[in-house]
């Protein structure tokens, strides 16, 4: 299981990496891993105001149906409508081809609070299995 | 992304944990035991039994003889079928109903010799299964109800390729067994049952053997490539060639006659049986309420439970939903209202109504194949 360390996670098992005023969001490879095979990605609305902790949109798998959450504050100015076509791009390569959304943060926001280190969520996971 | 819990309860092994492990299947808590969900991807899985073939360990299903003398009459008296009149070596499909015509289980019965049967039940109702075997049979002294499953190891080979590959592994001419026929012969040099029956809308083959013989039989069937394929792939290949599965479209809450499968009920076989009074009220009066078959019109998957709705109300619920690798589409089973049967419909998914279109079942037919 690939945990990438320049990349901040969630409890919920979602990754986010911050570069500057944006976040592109993803779910991990621990997540993917345990949904199996992803069949559609219901994709956030770009253009939405979503404020960390938000659901935003679903993750659907042969055998279940997820919330998706934001992470982050902000607005969603981008989606990877590839998962369209190929929403197994997220068991594929979770952390590249399989981003899911983008969020321009807002300023002054405590847009990054509560996001947990690589090691942090390792050790969340290892507790998990 | 919600919870994600590991297996932690006590559940049963089949013989073949050690394989499953080896391969890196995901495990699951499956009627107590621990069974494959998935190996790795389930639409590879699924395409592999649509294209080529794929390996089931089934040992978790249940496994009754049924022996003596009087085996064929009991079975006659314990389920709907007409088990007697099977010749040595057939299998049907049949099921095990309560007196007010409601469904405990359904059932393969193979004829294995004259007085013996081998009924197979789901692994969640195998209780059920032989405390009314046990039960029905008490009246016929020449008949011996033994539960076997734990003595019974049951390998499944599913796909288009599984009767070349079965037949260079046994002494048995696979290739000429008619469907839904058995005989005994020897998989990879140990005894076994082999029956030309299966649960996907494929041609395939089921291998009861010992436990102890598991391993190897799975080897043998492995040894050129065969890949293996869990619950999740199964559940999509049986939805797709419209297979009921109990607990889902069957349960004791639903009769045959609304399953769609009146006539695996022979009201025409001799003398009583449980449940025909009640059955055959049943047969004569109509269903109230129908399977049918849904392709959901958008990419959102229907899931077990999700209301059917027509006209603006509520009309029917889904009993099984997923994904289908082979329309590209989701689809559904579910049971509505007779008088509602004729569309259209669409599926509340979570509070949006989608719409989806009444098809006729099975979804997939490999006499038809695309």
């Amino acid at each position: 299981m690939s945990v990438p360390a320049e990349l901040r996670y969630t409890g919920e098992h979602e990754w986010v990496a911050i570069d500057g005023e944006t976040a592109t969001i993803g779910i991990t490879d621990f997540a993917a891993q345990a949904l199996g095979d992803v069949v559609f990605v219901s994709l956030p609305t770009v253009g939405a105001e979503v404020a960390a902790g938000d659901p935003c949109g679903e993750v659907e798998s042969y055998k279940s149906v997820s919330e998706l959450y934001s992470p982050v504050t902000g607005e969603v100015t981008e989606v990877n409508e590839e998962l369209n076509d190929d929403p197994a791009l997220i068991n594929a390569e979770p952390y590249q081809l399989g981003w899911i959304f983008r969020v321009r943060l807002t300023e002054g926001a405590e847009t990054a609070t509560g996001l947990l280190t690589a090691a942090e969520y390792e050790e969340l996971t290892a507790a998990a299995s | 992304m919600t919870k994600i819990s590991p297996v932690t309860s006590t559940l049963r092994d089949t013989p073949l944990r050690a394989v499953h492990e080896r391969l890196g299947a995901t495990m699951t808590d499956f009627a107590g035991w621990l069974m494959p969900l998935r190996y790795g991807s389930e639409t590879a899985e699924h395409d592999a039994v649509r294209h080529a073939a794929a390996l089931f360990d089934l040992s978790h299903m249940g496994e009754i003889a049924v022996t003596g003398p009087d085996a064929g009459a009991a079975l006659d008296y314990a389920v709907v079928g007409w088990p007697s009149a099977l010749k040595v070596g057939a299998a049907r499909y049949t099921m095990l109903c309560a007196p007010d015509g409601g469904i405990l289980d359904d059932l393969i019965v193979y004829r294995q010799d004259t007085e013996r049967f081998l009924v197979v039940a789901n692994a969640a109702n195998t209780d059920v299964v032989l405390a009314e075997l046990v039960s029905r049979s008490s009246g016929f002294s020449g008949a011996v109800v033994a539960d076997e499953t734990l003595i019974t190891g049951l390998i499944s080979i599913q796909g288009p390729n599984g009767p070349g590959i079965l037949s260079k592994v046994t002494d048995l001419p696979v290739g000429e067994m008619r469907y839904y026929s058995g005989a005994y012969g020897t998989v990879a040099g140990c005894p076994a049952w082999v029956a030309r029956t299966g649960y996907t809308g494929e041609d395939g083959f089921e291998i009861f053997c010992a436990p102890a013989d598991c391993e190897r039989i799975w080897d043998a069937l492995a040894a050129d490539g065969v890949p293996a394929a869990g619950l999740a792939a199964r559940d999509t290949l049986r939805l797709e060639a419209g297979m009921p599965l109990y607990g889902s479209e069957l349960g004791p809450d639903v009769t045959p006659y609304e399953a769609g499968l009146g006539r695996v009920v022979r009201l025409d076989k001799p003398g009583d049986f449980v449940g025909r009074a009640a059955l055959a009220a049943r047969a004569a009066e109509g269903p109230r309420r129908v399977l049918i078959g849904l392709v959901a019109q958008s990419r959102r998957v229907p899931r077990h439970g999700y209301p059917v709705l027509s006209g603006g109300s509520e009309v029917g619920l889904v009993t099984s939903g997923g994904p289908s690798p082979s329309l590209g589409a989701p689809i559904a089973m579910a049971y509505v209202a007779a008088d509602a049967a004729a569309g259209p419909f669409s599926i509340d998914v979570r509070g949006r109504a989608e719409p989806a279109a009444l098809t006729e079942l099975p979804f997939y037919d490999r006499r038809k194949r695309r």
